[in-house]
């Protein structure tokens, strides 16, 4: 069967929605259901983690392939299955969904207090859908995923948001809806061409140049959308600022990388011409994204909005390391997803903190801070640190690893991407400064009060895979080496195929 | 002669005979008592048509396979449901009599006769049987003006749509020298055979069907008639007569006039398009959920209407599952419309919907499980149906109505998140009163078959093949 001996990924997927079931069926007053509520998902989540670790124990990193493979028949008369598996490239991201999920609940027990249990519930409907994303082998299985994410998130925003929730729960379904129907007619035409739509298969599927040109468009509109790529990430700001804390540690930790995630997965190795064709325009998209949201970054006055500002910057890099086609590039661009998703959901956890003693994020209400909150303003700097990148964080390695593909490709590529590094310092540095330095004078905040125990349990995992990642990295690297080596080798061979193709016309 | 080929048409209407001698001679309120026969009788029929041999009888008019079988328990489930839905509501509004379930168990006998019908004959008395019993159900609420208003309208336009029908079949008549579906197909099998005149016939036949389907640019009752009638009968409407008309919309095209497809797959293709875009964009400044629900039939029309455009087995396959997961997730919709009721009165504006979540979350998460479900999100039941229209469209080369498709699912999510938004983000108003045991019996039943019919799909989609194979020559 596989690895593990057992349908491993799809007792992962799959269980959170058994713990949901269980929440539905509690019964009793509100303060006994919310409790519980919280209990059992918290514990689901964590059972779950634990399950991914076993993954991560048990996977092989030599080998480039898929492991822990399942297949079921599910639609036979139309050749589409649930199949799943994981690669290098996939498997850290089920391990990421897995983690920020009981952190995410953990930093949600006290905020939530309305409507707790539909709260839980959609966070655990919410993890199945992500890990069942990130493990699919099947398109159509993949499609599902990926779009049922919007149910639960669109209630996380809509129902426990801020005041402008309804706009921006909305204006994010109806944004990414719309990237993801074009993806659906990008799956109906590879379904019609190769007969299938079993992923390993179509990895090995080539199909026409000018077909794919069509195709990578229809990609690009949905995984731009949810990378978010300028222009088309004004949903994000919206959604970030307005959802529960939470809510944007998801969406910035694992929605956004469902976006990367399928460019590596379905247009750089299914589409290898037009990937070429087009990486100009991605990297001019890309650089445009990095200089520009950093700049908007730096005006901002309201916290979430910088971070969900320097997160677009952040998967501008990512976008420029997946383009530069060389296995630098596309190892820095994993590495920086997977940091991205661990420091910028802190980041949102650190808003969340101070948000939820004074119910506000302008910068200007804070100041001082560390004078009151010396572990806050430690743990605050840590993720500021790995936000700008500092060498022995995790933000480093992936924007190193990124420029260093990017040199292979051109200069002025690595040097505009690379100037996303300065201005973030910048921001991130200029918000740390105007929050946690400077004189402690607004009377709410004298008798504020630093991190409870809760909140350390919250941030303490964080911190820990924030330096690991840094001062560490090869025990992340290892794992999709292999995979990645495959992928670059596999889209060279298809160009130059296709370059000796259009030779022989000649 | 084969006479029992109609064995279940015949006991359903004996006793429906039976139900209404009863109810005239009982003094006492008898609609209870009338309601649970007409179920049972449902039932008995729905079990005679499963075990019913397949074959032809009465010269050729009348035909059971697969396809009919599979639409007969289809419209039959429709119609069980949604009289179950009118049981509360009807008593609690004060028209519960016994005439309604023998209504609709007449109505549900025109159905199952055009289903089976295999002459242009029998398709219009089945479908003249039906409509006349419609009629009466959509005025039902007598001494409600815009019930009356209704039934009047749809009466009328319902008639001209008829007469249009019964022009195209003795144009067909005259221009073939035969009604017979088969022979028909025989004298057709070179589309070369067919003269102009013919052609015309197959049009208004056409035309006539699609105003039963309330496809575009027919469907300008619809919304009035949905709005107008009492809502149980809403859910009839929406349920079992789709799926009768649909049905014969599939054989007639299918069968008789299958090799003709260059001639009438065009029309089909604009009325598709044409339904699914004012489908999705009628609907948005809608503020009444009935009639809301009634743009969004005449969308999901256009969906079904695309798989027929197809022509192919994979196509109708497509067009029958779609009409099963729409049947459903509309009669659970209706059954969350039907309870909403406040202070003893029905309310059906949207922003009576408003908070929801907070006054009775169990029926908000159904309602919003089937508004996901009709905006075709995964992993509802509703995006499965669409997919397989949408398999089918490309695989028949049909991109446009497959692009048109997935655009207008989008602009359709619109609002049905709008009434989730109403539910779960606005501020509460009051509570509807407790709603009945028979309304959260369907509204269960339906939201669980929407939620995990993604589970194993394999039963309904491998009937729907068996179904559609048969009717094409």
């Amino acid at each position: 069967m596989n690895a593990a001996g057992f349908p491993l990924l799809s007792l992962i997927t799959w269980l959170p929605l058994v713990g949901g079931l269980v929440i539905m069926c509690v019964r009793g007053d509100e303060e006994t259901v919310a409790s519980n509520a919280r209990w059992t998902a918290l514990w689901t989540s964590l059972i779950v983690l634990v399950l991914s670790l076993v993954l991560w124990v048990k996977f092989d990193p030599s080998d480039g392939g898929f492991q822990f493979v399942e297949s079921v028949t599910w639609m036979p008369e139309y050749k589409v299955g649930y199949k799943m598996g994981v690669d290098g490239i996939s498997v850290l991201f089920v391990l990421l969904s897995t983690v920020l999920v009981p952190v995410c609940i953990l930093a949600s027990w006290e905020s939530i207090q309305t409507k707790v249990r539909e709260f839980m519930l959609a966070f655990l409907i919410l993890e199945t859908m992500m890990v069942g994303m990130f493990c699919a082998l099947d398109f159509i299985v993949f499609y599902m995923f990926f779009e049922a994410v919007l149910i639960p998130m669109y209630l996380i925003i809509g129902v426990w948001g801020g005041p402008r929730r309804v706009y921006a729960a909305v204006k994010f379904f109806l944004y990414t809806l719309t990237g993801s129907v074009l993806m659906l007619l990008a799956l109906l035409a590879m379904w019609l061409y190769a007969g299938t739509t079993d992923i390993p298969t179509l990895l090995t599927t080539s199909f026409p140049a000018g077909m794919q040109k069509w195709l990578f468009l229809a990609f690009l509109a949905s995984f731009a959308v949810k990378v978010p790529m300028w222009p088309v990430h004004t949903w994000l700001p919206d959604a970030h600022v307005e959802a529960p804390t939470a809510g944007s540690v998801i969406l910035a930790g694992v929605l956004l990388k469902m976006g990367g995630y399928g460019f590596l997965r379905f247009s750089i190795p299914m589409l290898p011409d037009a990937s070429a064709y087009f990486a100009p325009l991605m990297f001019t998209l890309s650089v445009v994204a990095v200089i520009y949201t950093s700049l908007v970054a730096l005006a901002q006055e309201d916290m979430k909005k910088l971070i969900a500002y320097s997160s677009v910057a952040h998967m501008g890099i990512v976008t420029i390391g997946m383009f530069t086609f060389n296995e630098q590039g596309i190892q820095g661009a994993l590495f920086q997803m997977i940091s991205h998703g661990v420091v910028s959901g802190a980041l949102f956890l650190v808003v969340g903190v101070v948000y939820d003693r004074i119910h506000s994020r302008d910068i200007a209400r804070y100041g001082g801070l560390a004078d009151r909150m010396p572990g806050y303003a430690f743990t605050f700097m840590v993720f500021t640190m790995a936000s700008v990148g500092l060498p022995g964080t995790a933000g480093f390695v992936g924007e190193f690893l990124v420029i260093i593909g990017a040199l292979k490709v051109s200069f002025w590529l690595a040097l505009l991407g690379g100037s996303g590094m300065i201005l973030g310092a910048a921001y991130m540095l200029y918000l740390y400064r105007r929050v946690v330095f400077g004189r402690l004078v607004k009377a709410d905040l004298m008798h504020i009060l630093d991190l409870s125990p809760r909140e350390w349990a919250v941030f303490a995992p964080l911190i820990v895979l924030t330096m690991w990642m840094g001062i560490y990295p090869s025990s992340f690297t290892s794992f999709w080496e292999s995979s990645v080596a495959a992928m670059v080798k596999h889209h060279t061979a298809a160009l130059a195929t296709a370059v000796k193709v259009a030779g022989g016309l000649h | 002669m084969n006479w029992t080929i109609a064995l279940p048409e015949i006991v359903l209407a004996s006793t429906g005979m039976a139900i209404l001698v009863y109810g005239v001679l009982r003094k006492q309120d008898s609609a209870p008592l009338c309601t649970m026969f007409t179920i049972g009788a449902f039932l008995i029929t729905a079990l005679l048509v499963v075990s019913g041999a397949a074959g032809a009888g009465y010269n050729g008019q009348f035909t059971v396979d697969a396809f009919s079988s599979f639409n007969k328990l289809l419209l039959l489930a429709g119609a069980g449901l949604s009289l179950v839905l009118s049981i509360d509501w009807n008593e609690k509004q004060g028209i519960a009599r016994f005439e309604y379930p023998i209504l609709m168990l007449f109505a549900v006998i025109g159905m199952m006769t055009m289903v089976s019908a295999s002459n242009l004959m029998t398709l219009y008395l089945g479908l003249e049987l039906q409509s006349l019993s419609l009629y009466v159900l959509a005025a039902f609420a007598r001494d409600d003006l815009r019930s009356s208003e209704a039934g009047l309208k749809y009466f009328v336009l319902s008639g001209l749509a008829s007469g249009l029908l019964l022009y195209g079949v003795s144009l067909v008549y005259g221009f073939s020298g035969t009604m017979d579906f088969n022979q028909l197909a025989t004298l057709l099998a070179a589309p070369a055979a067919a003269s102009p005149g013919l052609i015309v016939g197959i049009v208004f036949v056409l035309v006539g069907l699609a105003f039963k389907v309330s496809a575009v640019p027919f469907h300008m009752w619809t919304p009035d008639v949905y709005e107008g009638a009492p809502a149980p009968v809403t859910a009839f409407f929406a349920t079992a007569p789709k799926v009768a008309a649909m049905a014969l919309l599939l054989r007639v095209m299918a069968t008789p006039f299958g090799h003709l497809l260059a001639s009438w797959q065009s029309l089909i293709v604009i009325m598709a398009i044409a339904s699914m875009v004012l489908g999705a964009l009628a609907a948005i400044g809608q503020t009444n959920i009935k009639r809301l629900m009634a743009y969004s039939s005449i969308g999901h029309m256009g969906y079904a209407l695309a798989g027929l455009a197809v022509g192919t087995p994979a196509g109708v396959r497509g067009v029958l599952v779609y009409m099963v997961i729409y049947v459903i997730m509309t009669a659970g919709t209706f059954g969350c419309i039907l309870a909403m009721r406040r202070d003893g009165k029905p309310v059906e504006r949207i922003s009576d919907l408003s908070g929801l979540a907070t006054n009775d979350p169990a029926l908000a998460m159904a309602l919003a499980v089937f508004m996901f479900s009709l905006a075709g999100i995964p992993l509802m039941s509703g995006f499965f149906a669409k997919l397989y229209i949408f398999l089918a469209a490309v695989q028949g080369g049909l991109w446009t109505l497959a692009v048109v498709g997935v655009l207008t699912s989008v602009i359709g999510a619109f609002y049905y998140i709008r009434i989730v938004k109403v539910m779960y983000f606005d501020a509460p108003a009051g509570a509807f009163d407790r709603r009945a045991q028979s309304l959260s019996v369907v509204v269960a039943a339906t939201g669980l078959f929407t939620v995990f019919f993604f589970l194993y799909p394999a039963p309904i989609v491998n009937a729907a093949q068996l179904a559609a194979a048969v009717i094409f020559r």
